[in-house]
């Protein structure tokens, strides 16, 4: 028989073709995504990239101690008042911040994206007593909450990430429970329901392909609040002590008081945080795209 | 006609909970389905045949209340069975639906062979080759080249996801299906080929099928026997050659009069005027009193009572005796004015 040749291709495989697709298909959203992978590279092979430990202090080749130094060929992006090489700092402060960035960003969509599904699809009382909760989160005022949580457990690195997820899944579970409400209104998902297929099967394979583009635009969203948070706290004094991050970077230069100096000290964090997130936004402009097709071409 | 019985329906009631009260949507509807036979349902918009549908297999809403003396399916009483063990029995494995408005059916993100698989696989223990040999089986038996398995349904005409739909019906052989509406919203041609195309389906496979449309001429081309629904109830029924040539409801007499005959075009169109009823609370009277130009007194004392007049035609009419004179009067034209 001839179509028994059929390609095996799944609808997941066919999926993220065409999310290439939509990242390439527009300029602003291909270059940010060479950017996402280029600190990519730079987060994967931060300990083989960094010329120095980040908490070494330098001297240079005359044997003086190199506090302050700005940019120059010896220290790329100058150094703190305690000789640390501030290109060093910034190559594993990259890691940090992508881990944290992916970690937290993931975590916060999976849950959104659940409770969206699991709220959008039953209804009823399972949608009041969601959604009720999700505005009490509303009502959660970020900083107050985070120095609560990390006073409570400590400041390491996953209760920097369990307050930024805490607050940040509310906007994914409203956004995708409406588009699950509209999507499950659809005449295929009552066929489905027809063919004898449960609950958990119509929601996973039925709605969320459908929901995809926006739980994916949701998912950069989330990605870039969550390295924007970090690097707040961190700033803040509410980062993990240990690792360093770009926010931490910052925090540390607002400790030694040398702000007005050493103007070296905060662009390079500075632009990476924006550079990141401005890249991430540009890829999630392109899901909005299709999510919303009436942005196109203005 | 007197074929194994294979579905039999008793007093089968739906309520739907309203902000206005209680909606009685079906109420006291008692039928029966042989085997190898197409019974059609006929009935305007809100007449209560795709509640009755729903109820039947089982995927009524929430502020739905179902409920029936028995509804006994090739042998089994299916009031006794729980929710889950219909669903994992009956429905779609012996109970199959072309959904009303099925165009619409397909999911659009799924090629459209691995929605058929899907609901082969949801049912039955087979390896997804197995069920691809069957949809393409299925595929040859509606029509559809079977390498448009790997298209998707926006690749489909209307007509093409209609047939892809009813391949789906027919995936696990089931002893009956239900089309709701097959034919509506195609353009007449792709609806003469979708009929012709059930017609051929019919030959070929031994399932029983339930035909729901508010169209008298599909539903007169199809069936075998018919009933006609009005205000939840049915008003009559009977062997689609006694009703087309003996109607004895004035509602069926409408009916007849709202739609073109082929041998006789000459002749102008008679509407039924008024609307249907609001169906809210337990019928006290003939639902069709307000609109019936032959009601009498006792019409609105009561709901008038199921008559078998002769074997297999049954009426719900308090004046069924007199059937031939009000033939004769359904079809002029006057007796349908007088009333507004």
């Amino acid at each position: 028989m001839p179509t028994s040749e059929l390609p095996q291709t799944s609808a997941w495989r066919r999926i993220l073709g065409e999310h290439y697709r939509i990242i390439m298909g527009n300029r602003l959203s291909a270059v940010g995504f060479v950017f996402i992978v280029l600190f990519l590279v730079v987060a994967i092979f931060a300990p083989w990239l960094a010329p120095h430990d980040p908490w070494e202090m330098l001297y240079d080749q005359e044997g003086e101690f190199a506090s302050l130094r700005p940019p120059s060929w010896e220290f790329p992006m100058g150094t703190t008042h305690l000789g640390y090489d501030l290109f060093s700092q910034l190559i594993l402060a990259t890691r940090t911040t992508l881990l944290i960035g992916a970690i937290s960003g993931g975590i916060s969509i999976l849950i959104g994206a659940n409770i969206g599904l699991i709220a959008g699809y039953y209804g009823g009382k399972v949608d009041e007593v969601l959604m009720r909760f999700t505005d009490v989160l509303y009502g959660m005022p970020f900083l107050p909450f985070i120095i609560v949580l990390i006073s409570l457990f400590g400041r390491e690195l996953e209760f920097v990430i369990l307050a930024i997820v805490l607050i940040i899944w509310r906007t994914s579970a409203r956004v995708i429970r409406a588009q699950t409400i509209s999507i499950k209104q659809r005449q295929f998902i009552a066929a489905a329901r027809a063919r004898g297929c449960s609950h958990l099967r119509i929601i996973y394979r039925h709605i969320l392909p459908n929901v995809l583009p926006l739980l994916l635009l949701y998912a950069a969203f989330n990605i870039a609040w969550s390295i924007i948070t970090e690097a707040s706290a961190s700033f803040l004094g509410f980062g993990d002590g240990e690792t360093i991050s770009w926010g931490g970077m910052l925090y540390e230069l607002w400790l030694s008081g040398k702000t007005r100096v050493a103007w070296w000290w905060f662009t390079a964090p500075s632009l990476c945080i924006v550079l990141l997130v401005t890249s991430l936004v540009f890829v999630s402009r392109a899901y909005e795209e299709v999510a919303n097709p009436r942005l196109r071409k203005r | 006609m007197t074929g194994e019985r294979l579905l039999q329906v008793q007093d089968l009631t739906v309520r739907y909970q309203t902000q206005m009260g209680e909606t009685h949507a079906v109420s006291g509807v008692t039928f029966f389905v042989n085997k190898n036979e197409v019974f059609g349902i006929a009935g305007e918009s809100g007449c209560g045949k795709s509640t009755l549908i729903r109820a039947l297999m089982r995927l009524l809403p929430d502020n739905a209340k179902m409920s029936a003396q028995s509804i006994e399916y090739e042998g089994e009483e299916l009031t006794r069975l729980s929710e889950a063990k219909f669903r994992e029995k009956i429905l779609w494995a012996r109970m199959s639906l072309v959904p009303q408005s099925a165009m619409n059916s397909l999911n659009p993100v799924y090629r459209v062979g691995d929605q058929v698989v899907e609901a082969i696989q949801a049912h039955k223990n087979v390896s997804k080759s197995e069920a691809r040999e069957r949809v393409t089986e299925l595929f040859d038996i509606v029509g559809l080249q079977p390498d448009l398995m790997k298209n998707f349904p926006h690749e489909f005409s209307g007509g093409m996801r209609q047939r892809a739909m009813i391949a789906m019906s027919l995936a696990l052989d089931p002893g009956l299906v239900v089309m709701d509406e097959p034919t509506t919203g195609l353009d007449v041609l792709v609806q003469e080929r979708i009929l012709r195309r059930i017609r051929e389906i019919r030959s070929q496979i031994s399932s029983s099928i339930i035909l729901i449309t508010h169209d008298i001429a599909v539903i007169a081309e199809m069936s075998d026997r018919i009933a006609v629904m009005y205000g939840g109830q049915i008003m009559e029924q009977a062997p689609a050659n006694d009703l087309f040539d003996t109607p004895c409801h004035p509602y069926t007499l409408g009916l007849k009069n709202a739609f073109p005959s082929i041998r006789n075009l000459q002749q102008k169109l008679i509407s039924i005027p008024g609307s249907p009823p609001t169906l809210l609370g337990a019928p006290s009277s003939c639902p069709f009193l307000e609109r019936c130009p032959f009601c009498v007194q006792q019409c609105s004392q009561r709901n008038p009572e199921n008559i078998t007049i002769q074997p297999l035609h049954e009426v719900r009419c308090v004046r069924h005796g007199e059937a031939p004179l009000l033939r004769e009067k359904a079809s002029e034209k006057e007796t349908w004015r007088s009333l507004n």
